[in-house]
């Protein structure tokens, strides 16, 4: 009999401890427990015998840390042949007759993946894919993936194996007291992504006891429509008389375990401190114990790497900002890899309370798939909200949905045969939640039948792929009314009919309804309640719309969604204040400053600051605000940090301040026009993942003026070579954290002196010395940002 | 003696105002700091996590080189630091992930507040340390033990590259998350590896 078809009708024990028991042979610390395969294989092989002869089902090869990241690879393929070959002895040896598989174990690497480690995750797949292909070589029945504390890894890992082989898999994470992953997932939010990975069974082991472990467990069950497992450490560690001893004894351990297989949990074992005498009791406590059916549960819904967000109990806000769509600003910050700019956008619609994010960089002239790769990986970086992949790029979708670390929603597929057949076999793969448009190879239907036929379709085709349903959610296509003024009637009358009968979710681009109208707002919010009315779930909208966000959350309050009205009145009462608050602008504030605006940002009043300038653009020549209030605050406060009587923080604050005058100043210009003063390139150098302090230099740079290329971290001399040449560019700066990668930094000004020679290059960071600075060549040692902005104003003049 | 690697959570140390203000660079306070400083505790705190392992090991001290067992580590500075030392305490604390996502996210779109997190988190996990070294301290009291001034890889001449003996010893990874790069920084990057010698009073 093979793993899948066991697992479906049994109850499955897997073994206990290894590491601990290892330790008590006299494995020593920091000694990679692997080798023993080999040096120690007679101690190893008795181990796993005794947990098969004490009722184990699958017992683990001793490869937890086998990985080419430990190993030598001839050196890897040693152990994990040996490792294999040690389970299989043991099989044969084994007396007792109970169904017995091989389980490749395959734990975290204890990298962390980027951007917070320097692991980069095509590595991690690829390390991870290295010790699958040997498993699968030498035999194993199944592979376990196990004690992995962070999503993104464990990520890798499935992929890694199911790129590689077809054996089952059982993906195990290691959850802390606070019930989440090290980097923050909920169990929910390991379902999500893992269901939609194509595992076979979903775990929780290590850790903590089967107590604490229980309540995680639980939640596992109430949400995954796959086997539960449980294999949890012996309790916990405690030190009596100088000896380690697990706080939870064989019996206890038992009843729990078997209390756990009656609420659902179909495969048990045990973790660190557990021996084959706590896997004996286990296997004698469920002798006869019925496992209990695993229901489909039917959750639409899409994770990030914290949480998940359920479709069709609450409304769902889908954030539209980010899309270049008709947005000058936009098009502008894309073409110019400006990624903070979109992060920007991320952030302030997270502040203004959407639950998702869509994400469309689509512009004819920019590589999408490279550019939406770039801007999931930096959004999900510091952003918790799921994202939705907007492309109708299908390189592009893909490499997207690889790199993203949960379960996306995905925009869109639609019931054109080629559309399916293109977007279906992604969603098979890394899961996802997709949102169908109603329309085929005949256009858009203008009946609801119409509509309905097509969504039917695509369900079909989509079960064929083995989607289900609960991951299909329909969008009925709003039209605008400027047009026909009979369209939202298929579109609700569809939605409605979508809902109630197939039982789907529904999105709808609400805003699309009022094109060509003005004050689109007024109508876009009434369709929104409407729409609502007819059973949308989700609305992908621009959150920055008072009417919209009033919509929403009467709507809640109205309809029992919103309890004691709590989130309506704080959203309610947070908007009287902003209606009511008129900037008032003097000439003279008060005696120590010139203006309010110089006030606001010498002081460091980012907001202020942008509201200051957005009432004095209205009178005043943009570049005049510039010149006769920007840049002499700013000169009182580079002058103060000179003297010390300023300090870094304060430097900053000012520098935000004025930013944001400056991007009001921007977005109020009729066309953006390149600054004239010079090109500034910037970079830190290979090697080195450190940027604050050359984000610092880019913000000041920016403030006086200066066109800013920043090319981020970790670059290559001849990527910095070639920007400078391209822009013809008069400065370059360099930045280094490390003395290791200093080196790096010297070959970059020589390569630049050497190419371009017209181009001054000026050098900072933490080990640098104006010593240092001239022994590798570089024009300019600037000890702080200040005096890098008078480095290049001195020579950019 | 523990033979194995403990895990431990402390609740939220009390935070010390000056200390922030030092680290982040600045001498004096103003309104405006203090603003800032009071916005950033209050965005992080409930973001972080005070999480300590740990074990003891056997050690011995001679010619310049400390022996734990799973390195030997020549080092004049540490010798002075373990002298008459027999045993030793070799620990990992960490604030967690979530403050460098944050210190992250503010990079990119108000470098001051990364600043004054950066400062934060170091005088938290230095608060984190302080309050593990007094229970480590109170513990051994008991056994008539003397606890030495904690003493980290990188101080004086006890070179850095010890950490990936340090973390493969407590598998620090596994147990509270904290991994090493290449470059041997730590991640999260508000932790701290440091040794704290046990000698009979």
């Amino acid at each position: 009999m093979n793993f899948r078809e066991f697992l479906k009708n049994n109850i499955v024990i897997f073994d206990g401890g290894l590491g601990t028991l290892l330790q008590k042979q006299g494995l020593k610390a920091g000694e990679h427990p692997e080798t023993w395969n080999i040096s120690h294989a007679g101690i190893v092989q008795k181990i796993h015998t005794d947990y098969f002869n004490a009722g184990s089902n699958i017992v683990n090869t001793n490869t937890f840390g086998a990985n080419k990241l430990n190993f030598a690879s001839d050196e890897l393929e040693t152990i994990i042949k040996a490792a294999v070959e040690n389970v299989k002895i043991a099989r044969d040896n084994c007396v007792a007759n109970q169904p017995k598989f091989i389980a490749l174990d395959i734990g975290p690497t204890g990298k962390l993946l980027k951007p917070f480690g320097d692991f980069d995750f095509e590595e991690a797949v690829e390390v991870f894919a290295e010790t699958v292909k040997l498993g699968v070589k030498y035999g194993v029945d199944l592979i376990y993936i196990e004690t992995m504390s962070d999503s993104y890894e464990t990520k890798a890992a499935v992929l890694a194996a199911k790129e590689n082989c077809d054996l089952p898999i059982i993906a195990s994470n290691a959850y802390g007291e606070d019930g989440k992953l090290m980097t923050g997932a909920s169990p929910e939010a390991m379902v999500a992504m893992l269901e939609g990975l194509g595992v076979d069974a979903i775990g929780a082991n290590c850790s903590l006891g089967p107590k604490q472990l229980r309540p995680i467990v639980d939640k596992l069950l109430k949400c995954s429509s796959l086997p539960v497992m449980l294999k949890p450490n012996a309790g916990l560690p405690k030190i009596i008389d100088g000896k380690t001893v697990y706080d939870i004894n064989v019996d206890e351990f038992a009843d729990e375990v078997l209390s756990a297989i009656n609420s659902g949990v179909r495969i048990v074992g045990g973790c660190c401190g557990t021996t084959p005498e706590y896997i004996r009791k286990v296997s004698q406590k469920t002798i006869g114990a019925k496992p209990i059916d695993i229901k489909e549960k039917n959750i639409t819904c899409v994770s990030s790497y914290t949480h998940v967000v359920e479709f069709g109990k609450q409304p769902i806000l889908i954030g539209e900002r980010i899309n270049p769509t008709g947005k000058k600003r936009f098009k502008q910050a894309l073409v110019e890899h400006d990624i903070d700019y979109i992060l920007n956008e991320g952030i302030n619609q997270q502040e203004k309370g959407v639950h998702i994010l869509d994400v469309n960089v689509g512009l004819p002239e920019i590589d999408e798939p490279e550019l939406l790769k770039t801007a999931v990986c930096e959004l999900q970086a510091i952003i918790n909200l799921p994202l939705q992949i907007d492309t109708s790029d299908i390189k592009a979708m893909e490499s997207a949905l690889r790199v993203y670390n949960g379960k996306a929603m995905i925009n869109s597929v639609n019931g054109k045969q080629e559309s399916m057949h293109s977007v279906f076999p992604l969603v098979k793969k890394y899961g996802g939640l997709v949102v169908a448009l109603t329309l085929d190879e005949n256009g858009i239907p203008s009946t609801a039948e119409g509509r309905v036929k097509i969504a039917e379709k695509i369900l079909k085709t989509a079960e064929n792929y083995g989607i289900s349903k609960k991951d299909i959610i329909f969008d009925t296509l709003a039209m605008t009314i400027s047009a026909d003024t009979s369209a939202p009637i298929a579109t609700l009358g569809s939605m409605r009919e979508i809902r109630e009968r197939l039982g789907c979710n529904t999105s709808l681009g609400v805003s699309n309804i009022s094109f060509g109208l003005p004050n689109r707002d007024f109508v876009n919010s009434v369709f929104y309640a409407s729409a609502l009315e007819n059973g949308l779930s989700a609305a992908i909208m621009n959150p920055y719309s008072l009417e919209m966000m009033k919509t929403y959350y009467a709507y809640r309050a109205i309809h029992n969604l919103d309890s004691n009205c709590a989130d309506y009145i704080v959203f309610a009462s947070g908007v009287e204040i902003s209606e009511n608050k008129a900037v008032s602008v003097t000439n003279k504030a008060d005696e120590n400053y010139n203006s309010d605006l110089q006030k606001a940002i010498i002081k460091g009043l980012k907001e202020l600051s942008g509201e200051i300038t957005s009432e004095l653009i209205k009178a005043h020549n943009p570049l005049d605000i510039v010149t006769d209030e920007i840049i002499p605050a700013l000169d009182i406060v580079g002058k103060g940090f000179e003297k010390k009587e300023v300090y870094l923080p304060q430097l900053l604050m000012s520098a935000e301040a004025a930013k944001s005058a400056f991007e009001i100043i921007k977005s109020n210009m009729q066309t953006v026009s390149k600054n004239d003063k010079a090109t500034v390139v910037i970079a830190t150098v290979k090697g080195d993942i450190h940027d604050i302090g050359k984000n610092i230099v880019k913000l000041l740079l920016e403030n006086y003026g200066f066109n800013v290329i920043d090319l981020g971290k970790d670059v290559s001399p001849d990527a910095i070579l070639k920007t400078v040449v391209e822009n013809n560019a008069p400065l370059v700066g360099l930045s280094a954290l490390m003395t290791t990668t200093v080196p790096a930094m010297e070959e970059t000004v020589k390569l630049i002196k050497e190419k371009a020679p017209y181009c001054k290059t000026v050098v900072g960071g933490a080990v640098l010395t104006e010593d240092y600075a001239r022994k590798i060549g570089a024009d300019k040692y600037a000890k702080d940002a200040m005096e890098t902005v008078r480095y290049a104003e001195e020579i950019c003049r | 003696m523990n033979d194995c690697v403990l895990v431990k959570s402390y609740p939220y140390p009390p935070v010390n105002q000056k200390e922030i203000l030092r680290y982040s660079g600045c001498k004096n306070s103003t309104d405006e700091l203090c603003l800032l400083i009071e916005k950033c505790t209050s965005e992080s705190c409930n973001k972080l996590v005070f999480k300590v392992c740990y074990r003891e090991f056997n050690i011995t001290v001679e010619n310049d080189v400390v022996d734990f067992g799973f390195m030997k580590v020549p080092s004049s500075d540490l010798c002075k630091n373990l002298c008459k030392c027999n045993k030793a305490i070799v620990f990992c604390a960490t604030v967690g992930i979530e403050l460098d996502r944050l210190i992250k996210k503010y990079e990119r779109i108000a470098p001051s507040k990364a600043i004054m997190l950066h400062a934060f988190g170091s005088e938290r996990v230095e608060a984190l340390c302080d309050a593990f070294c007094d229970d480590i301290k109170a513990e051994y009291d008991n056994f008539n033990i003397n606890c030495c001034t904690r003493f980290s890889p990188g101080y004086g001449d006890f070179d850095i590259k010890f950490q990936k003996d340090i973390f493969r010893a407590l598998e620090i990874s596994k147990n509270i998350g904290v991994s090493l790069n290449k470059n041997l920084f730590m991640t999260p990057s508000k932790s701290v590896t440091a040794i704290i010698g046990l000698k009979e009073k």
